[in-house]
């Protein structure tokens, strides 16, 4: 290495040129298919296709956001290209964030006892056990879904709220390894001390080291609830009813409606936008926490 | 954020240290307290991974319809699998899918990475490039779905504008899963990226420091130097990554549904085919049998190929 020359420096720096010019084709690449999505869902059907290429909506129009929550009556929405049939929007969405909020506070929180007890408590058969948990991150998930759905056919849950959050309610492996991981990073002193004082370890875990978790929980909160509001294929298993679908599975039945031929791209560009929203608020608010969770959680 | 729960780091298991001050609580009493921190997660473990694990292999040897009782039929399932066509065409889907979406995934992730070190330092940047990764699957294939279409999609739109023929990207046979896999590289890059950057931030300064003193070439650094140090991580995001693009369904089952003919019917729309269209749970539960092992074969290839579990570094 030594008996190389030494570069040459240029007044412009072409490395730094290029690397932008990189960043930046990235940047677009990334962002372009979302303006195109709000576009979409603000330009008129009938007008999609003349109008292609322009970076401006179609026809500029609200019926597609009209339809999908349900305010155009039958006859308005198919003149405007939509499929006619019913899609209860709001029901989805109330399903959606029912089904996320209470898989991802039950998993959060059970996953906390447990990681508490793998990290601070001393009990016989505890690397065991918690070598077992991690395991269970190798299985497929296709693998344990079938079974899981017999059981909760057996149980006579299918199309219930119950069925549908029930795998998800009591831990993840994930969950509990990333707080255990934080808790044996805590100091002792504040538990021991009221360990002296007679202290119960439910007690001490309620009154001490929660309180000072709420950071560590906070991000995995966040990443757990993405995760649930994003998932499909667990409630295509079980929840296709009605009255308990959340929105990923709305979507991909809307889009099967489709009138002959010509899908309702407006509307249903309208509501994957409508679905994101609640991601992307999310994400304004906690994004550099999401971010710089990343490599925390997925390497060290 | 199925591929966020799929990496965990290698454990260190310290032995438990027992209280030898001899006012600690008797270990009856220390398990039965542990026992109630871990009970509802227990729950979760036995009623939802390992009952199940064992109700699986059961069930792949067995002919189940679910309307009547399992029936014990030895390795009938897997011999049938060995003679099905349909499998080897999911396989070999599947891998296709699996090689070009790893491929590029990890080259533009690593590029991706570098420049994040190297010039875009802000983490709005970084915010940006990890958007796609925490939209829905079913989103991000609908959206593309759009964009690809063949008669008004953006980008044919710009494919004809250029004078080139329009593509049929999820209609035929020969694009459906370039297509498939382009539109979940577009998704993970960003994340992909992230992983790679943080394993880049751990590599010592002080290493690149005296490369420059030496006078090696930027090409050369990253050959001699980025590279082999960043292999432990690259070991686990390929593992990773390979592990859950074995997985893919969602987007194929909003945009394709398996086709055009059997183009794009990824082993998990089969075994999901096999248990929910056609009800044979028994032949479905062999099939996750098979992929387990193939998955858990790639896994312990890889890590043992690429010794992501030591570093260079020490």
């Amino acid at each position: 290495m030594s008996t190389q020359t030494l570069t040459t420096r240029k007044p412009v720096d072409w490395h730094r040129v290029g690397a932008w010019t990189l960043i930046v084709l990235a940047l677009v690449v990334t962002i372009f298919p979302f303006l195109w999505m709000l576009r979409t869902a603000l330009s008129s059907n009938h007008s999609l296709a003349s109008n292609t290429a322009n970076l401006l909506p179609a026809d500029f129009s609200l019926g597609a956001f009209k339809r999908v929550f349900g305010l155009q009556t039958t006859e308005e929405a198919i003149a405007d290209g939509g499929s006619g049939g019913a899609i209860d929007f709001w029901l989805y969405l109330r399903n959606s964030i029912l089904f996320a909020t209470v898989t991802t506070a039950c998993q959060v929180f059970f996953s906390a006892l447990a990681a508490y007890a793998f990290a601070r408590l001393r009990w016989p058969g505890r690397n065991k056990v918690f070598a077992v948990f991690l395991a269970t991150l190798m299985i497929p998930g296709i693998f344990t879904a079938l079974p899981n759905f017999l059981m909760i056919k057996n149980l006579g849950l299918l199309n219930t709220f119950a069925g549908l959050t029930l795998p998800f309610l009591f831990m993840s492996a994930f969950a509990i390894f990333f707080l255990r991981q934080f808790f044996m990073s805590m100091s002792r002193e504040v538990e021991e001390a009221a360990m002296l004082d007679g202290a119960k370890s439910l007690r001490i875990f309620f009154q001490i080291v929660l309180p000072n978790a709420v950071a560590p929980m906070t991000t995995l909160a966040l990443l757990t609830f993405i995760g649930q509001w994003n998932e499909y294929f667990w409630p295509l298993l079980v929840g296709n009813d009605e009255s308990i679908r959340v929105l990923t599975l709305g979507l991909s039945i809307f889009k099967s409606q489709s009138p002959q031929g010509a899908p309702d791209w407006t509307g249903l560009m309208a509501a994957t936008l409508v679905a994101a929203v609640p991601i992307l608020i999310l994400f304004l608010a906690f994004g550099k926490k999401v971010v710089n969770s990343i490599g925390f959680s997925g390497i060290k | 954020m199925t591929t966020l729960t799929k990496h965990p780091p290698a454990p260190t298991f310290k032995a438990p240290q027992l209280s030898k001050r001899g006012r600690g609580p008797s270990k009856l009493r220390e398990l039965r307290i542990a026992l109630l921190f871990i009970f509802p997660a227990m729950i979760g473990l036995v009623a939802f991974s390992l009952v199940p694990t064992i109700r699986g292999i059961y069930l792949s040897f067995t002919e189940y319809n679910i309307l009547g009782e399992p029936k014990w039929i030895g390795i009938d399932n897997y011999t049938a699998i060995f003679a099905d066509e349909l499998f080897w065409n999911a396989m070999a889907v599947t891998i296709q899918y699996v090689a070009i979406n790893i491929v590029f995934q990890i080259v533009i992730a690593i590029g991706l990475a570098l420049l994040m070190q190297s010039v875009a330092k802000s983490t709005f940047i970084r915010a940006a490039l990890l958007l796609p990764f925490l939209v829905a699957n079913v989103i991000v294939a609908l959206l593309w779905f759009w964009m690809l279409d063949y008669q008004i999609g953006i980008v044919n739109e710009v494919i004809s504008w250029l004078g080139l023929p329009r593509v049929a990207f999820f209609g035929s046979e020969q694009w459906a899963i370039p297509t498939i896999a382009f539109v979940n590289v577009w998704r993970h890059m960003g994340y992909t990226a992230l992983l790679v950057f943080a394993g880049l931030q751990a590599i010592p300064h002080h290493v690149y420091e005296v490369a420059s003193l030496d006078g090696a070439s930027r090409t050369r650094t990253f050959w001699s130097i980025t590279m082999p140090l960043l292999r432990p991580v690259l070991a686990l995001v390929l593992v990773v990554t390979v592990i859950g693009s074995f997985q893919v369904f969602d987007t194929v089952a909003v945009t394709t549904g398996g086709g055009p003919v059997n183009a794009t019917r990824v082993i998990q729309m089969y075994i999901y085919q096999k248990a929910f269209g056609e009800s044979d749970f028994g032949y479905a539960s062999a099939l996750s049998v098979v992929l387990f092992v193939i998955l858990a074969l790639v896994a312990f290839i890889q890590m043992k190929f690429l010794r992501g579990n030591e570093s260079d570094l020490d």
